[in-house]
């Protein structure tokens, strides 16, 4: 059974890059976009028949609660969302994109929490891969969020912490370190809720001075955090769709960044960090 | 040796991602970001697999979360991409765009 959806996987795969590449040129644009879905519907249908320790995961006796709050949670979060998107203004597709990229980021940082808290924690390298796609998930959870309240006017002020530059290397040395701490002592729930919270205020503390106007640069380095973060997952569950899809997302998106701030004509250190040295103005 | 195979995996897509949009054309860039945000939404994939191995009621919490959060990211991530390139091609010929920008 395991080979099948490995098989499956591959195709998947398959169809996510070709459907990337398609996507990179207006004439196949819109193909490329419909190979890419039919590939997510794929994964997702496949992905019902995981196995379990006794034949199929969510078929199992006493897997009834799983299945349930499954379907709930795949047509509510499927539903509300594909609803959104579609009701909302076109000029408000930026801060939409955000939106749902930073749920892909907490996705991401929810499913190394289930790993942590499971009978059998992930040792080693896979607890190493598992605390960095959680940090940096998280990372792009509160930044996306930040980034959506910025584009959609909810957040006006550009805040600014004292020091803020020296102080978001410290927050992040500092939540780094909760992390080894994690890998090395065990994921206890007194390191684990320290390190998420930190996690989460730091994706913060990183948007929050940044002006609306740099918004979009910022969401496209966030999903490719996101994808990174997905990709560093997809490592701990051994599973090859997450990896490469998520990785390809994170290269490609990086990419896409730096042509983002080349096209607007700045260096993309002038966006993230010029709020701190003041070099430009911090809009609303 | 499994992981090391992971780790082949992981370099030659970071070649592949970085390879293939290369040569964007910078009308498509909102829309690309768009649709790369819908790719990774294949992270409903590991939340599902998650979920399908939560037994505490703790883990179920999260578990539920990561579907939840995972679904939203890749049918709200289509919707968006599909909108939006639709638009590209009510603007006309699209190969005319092109050749503009470029």
């Amino acid at each position: 059974m395991a080979w099948v959806l490995n098989g499956v996987y591959l195709v998947v795969a398959v169809l996510f890059i070709l459907g990337l590449k398609a996507m990179s040129s207006p004439r196949t644009a819109r193909r490329g976009i419909a190979w890419a879905g039919v590939g997510m519907v794929l994964a997702t249908v496949a992905t019902l028949f995981v196995p379990g320790d006794r034949g199929l995961a969510y078929f199992e006796p006493g897997k009834t609660v799983n299945l349930v709050l499954l379907l709930v949670a795949l047509i509510l979060g499927g539903g509300v969302a594909a609803w959104l998107g579609r009701v909302v203004k076109m000029t408000d597709m930026p801060q939409m994109v955000a939106v749902y990229n930073g749920m892909g980021g907490g996705a991401a940082a929810l499913i190394a929490a289930v790993e942590f808290t499971s009978e059998q924690p992930p040792t080693g390298l896979h607890a190493v891969l598992a605390m960095l796609g959680a940090f940096i998930g998280s990372v792009a959870f509160t930044g996306s969020v930040v980034a959506f309240c910025k584009l959609q006017g909810i957040m006006k002020k550009t805040f600014r912490l004292p020091a803020q530059n020296a102080g978001n290397v410290i927050h992040t040395m500092v939540t780094l370190l909760v992390g080894v701490a994690i890998v090395v002592w065990g994921p206890h729930w007194w390191l684990l809720v320290p390190f998420f919270a930190l996690a989460l205020f730091l994706g913060f503390a990183l948007t929050a001075p940044i002006g609306g106007a740099d918004m979009p640069v910022v969401i496209s380095l966030l999903n490719a955090f996101t994808g990174l973060a997905v990709g560093l997952e997809g490592y701990v569950l051994q599973n090859p769709a997450l990896i490469i899809a998520g990785i390809v997302v994170g290269a490609a998106g990086t990419l896409l960044t730096q042509l983002m701030a080349k096209a607007m004509n700045r260096p993309l250190t002038n966006v993230l960090f010029a709020p701190i040295t003041g070099e430009a103005q911090a809009g609303g | 040796m499994m992981d090391l195979l992971y780790l082949y995996i992981f370099l030659l897509a970071a070649f592949v991602g970085y390879e293939v949009i290369s040569r964007v054309p910078v009308i498509l860039h909102t829309p690309l970001m768009s649709g790369s945000n819908f790719v990774h939404g294949v992270v409903l994939v590991g939340s599902m697999w998650a979920l399908a191995h939560a037994e505490t009621p703790l883990q179920l919490v999260l578990g539920f979360l990561a579907v939840l959060l995972g679904a939203a990211n890749a049918a709200g991530g289509y919707v968006v991409t599909e909108r939006m390139l639709g638009m590209f091609a009510a603007k006309g010929d699209a190969r005319a765009v092109t050749r503009k920008e470029a």
